[in-house]
């Protein structure tokens, strides 16, 4: 009966540590959520959409690196989806045999969890450090090879959900394979692709790492994606780091803006694609 | 006799576009496993200054002085694998405890729900836990948690050596505890998938012969995903040794060697962060991209056992169905 007693004992003790550990984690994002509210809502005015990054001291917003973001977040889905989407149909559709197959999607996982900063001193070496000048564009590349795995990834899982029923019953009616693939088994897995896309839209939408080297900063408007570019996560880490507090509620600002799009976009990607693929 | 002709040309052509499409696809493929030799390839033609100026003293050495231009990586490789440490001794129990709840014990409407909660902790960008931790986080350490540390656990010979110092806040410490809370959903997410795979008739005759929940989890399903659970920690070290920004902000960028988790530090990717675009000279700049290949390859090396494990473990599943 003590035996027994003491199985329970354990076992209670250890599920109820399950349920703190549970608790533990949600503690962690509810309190960075709540700061980022507490602190970020006060700090947002219109100010902040329509001025420029302003000198210390003086008023102003963060027009010229919500652009910039934009213009290189775009950029890098632009230039990275094509790549990734051809990789993951080559995974899918021909990667049954032969070496190159299994190993793309060794590195790529690996490439998927690479650290982002390593990218951004990549992207130094072979771009900007011969064309000796920071711009919009390096740090578009840079992103653009954070996106390639990811989409990679989503590519090849979509693919293969896709019944082998559809691509014989295409075959069968005498369609050459890249038919097949481009006008049934893509298409099949439309949404699947889509939710990739995003997916890495989210992912780089708050990385600051590899556009430090890369983009640089820019205190000024820039359309001009040759020159060193204005990005959100970069002032935001320039002006927190300052001993400036109105740099500081700036930095707020920006912060609930790219925390609430990041999330925003990766809770949407999941209610409305429902889908099966995780990524690690 | 011309309409035959004219469907084996058309025959060739779209003989010709397959061939065409499979090879760009096959470009493609190829260029992702490019794409990784090209950044060793170009790292080590970077460090190739470093290398032939300090050769293996590098290694050992705690010099980190731009003026007298001279480097070594032991306070950066040390500041990395000590925060990275602290992360997984948070990471590994909490997310256990995640992965049992999630499988075992939530009820079924709250699952999701919690599951996804859990993975937004992976959402947030790390500069974003980088300012919470320095402007919310390290505040609270130092004056509730740290002033504790330094008068129970300092007096103690041996680990007290780790607890000397003021309480500031900012250090390895926190930078650990902060990596640990992003280390979570990525072991704990991948605990949970594995937990997952275990057949239910075997957790169900354990059940039968009257195990407790707990010991259904220990000695059966634990044993049955061992290596996944290894698989994910290692996952979980190489996202926490390859972190950046969120370092940056608290580690302190404390270029001098300390045993004390309390002391400001600097791990490879802060070092990168803070001095790379200020670096003056050939060899400061080739130092730091050394240190960022000495990175890589650690996080190649530990991400690549990691997918091997997990490799083993899906296979294993793959041989029974």
């Amino acid at each position: 009966m003590n035996l027994y007693r003491k199985r329970r004992l354990i076992n209670g003790l250890n599920l109820t540590l399950s349920m703190v550990a549970m608790a533990f984690g949600l503690f962690w994002l509810g309190w960075i959520l709540w700061t980022l509210i507490d602190r970020g809502l006060t700090s947002i005015s219109l100010d902040v959409f329509t001025k420029m990054t302003p000198a210390p001291g003086s008023s102003g917003g963060l027009l010229n690196a919500l652009a910039g973001s934009i213009a290189m977040t775009l950029a890098g889905v632009v230039i990275g989806t094509p790549i990734g989407v051809l990789a993951g149909t080559y995974l899918a559709e021909y990667g049954q045999k032969g070496w190159l197959a299994p190993a793309t999607r060794f590195i790529n996982d690996i490439l998927l969890s690479a650290p982002s900063i390593v990218i951004g001193l990549f992207v130094y070496e072979v771009y900007v450090a011969s064309t000796h000048h920071f711009s919009g564009w390096a740090g578009a590349f840079a992103l653009a090879l954070i996106v390639i795995p990811v989409v990679v990834r989503t590519t090849e899982n979509m693919l293969k959900l896709v019944p082998n029923g559809l691509r014989e019953a295409a075959a069968a009616l005498g369609a050459p394979q890249w038919k097949v693939i481009v006008l049934v088994t893509l298409r099949a897995s439309k949404a699947g692709i889509v939710t990739g896309i995003l997916l890495a839209l989210s992912r780089i939408s708050g990385e600051t790492a590899p556009l430090l080297f890369t983009a640089l900063n820019n205190s000024f408007w820039n359309a001009n994606m040759n020159a060193p570019m204005a990005n959100l996560p970069v002032v935001i880490f320039q002006f927190a780091m300052s001993p400036y507090d109105d740099w500081h509620k700036l930095a707020w600002a920006g912060a609930l803006l790219i925390t609430f799009g990041v999330l925003g976009l990766n809770i949407l990607t999941r209610l409305v694609f429902r889908s099966k693929t995780t990524l690690h | 006799m011309t309409k035959l002709k004219t469907t084996e040309s058309r025959e060739k052509f779209q003989a010709f576009l397959d061939l065409a499409f499979k090879l760009t696809t096959r470009f493609f493929a190829f260029a992702v496993l490019a794409l990784l030799a090209g950044i060793i390839i170009e790292l080590f033609i970077g460090a190739m200054p470093s290398i032939k100026t300090f050769g293996w003293k590098f290694f050992t050495s705690t010099d980190w002085d731009p003026v007298e231009v001279k480097f070594g990586s032991v306070i950066q490789v040390y500041g990395t694998l000590v925060t990275s440490l602290i992360a997984l001794l948070i990471g590994i129990p909490v997310s256990f405890g995640i992965a049992l709840y999630l499988t075992e014990l939530s009820p079924k409407w709250l699952k999701r729900p919690l599951g996804i909660a859990i993975e937004l902790l992976a959402g947030i960008p790390s500069i974003i836990y980088g300012m919470w931790g320095l402007f919310v986080f390290a505040p609270h350490l130092a004056d509730h948690f740290q002033p504790w540390l330094i008068d129970h656990l300092g007096p103690i010979p041996g680990i007290g050596m780790l607890f000397q110092g003021a309480p500031m806040g900012i250090g390895m410490l926190t930078a650990g505890i902060i990596l640990g809370i992003m280390i979570i959903p990525f072991i704990a997410s991948v605990m949970r998938d594995v937990f997952e795979i275990v057949p239910p008739t075997l957790k169900e005759s354990a059940y039968a012969v009257g195990c407790t929940t707990w010991e259904v989890v220990w000695n059966v399903v634990l044993p049955y995903t061992k290596i996944g659970v290894v698989g994910g920690i290692m996952l979980g070290l190489g996202r926490a040794l390859g972190e950046t920004m969120a370092v940056t902000f608290v580690i302190g960028n404390a270029q001098n060697f300390s045993f004390s988790l309390l002391d400001p530090g600097s791990s490879i990717a802060s070092t990168l962060a803070n001095e790379f675009n200020e670096a003056f000279g050939d060899v400061y700049t080739s130092a730091l991209i050394e240190l960022g290949l000495i990175m890589f390859v650690i996080t190649f090396i530990v991400l690549a056992l990691s997918k091997l494990l997990l490799f083993q473990l899906g296979k294993r599943e793959g041989e029974k169905t």
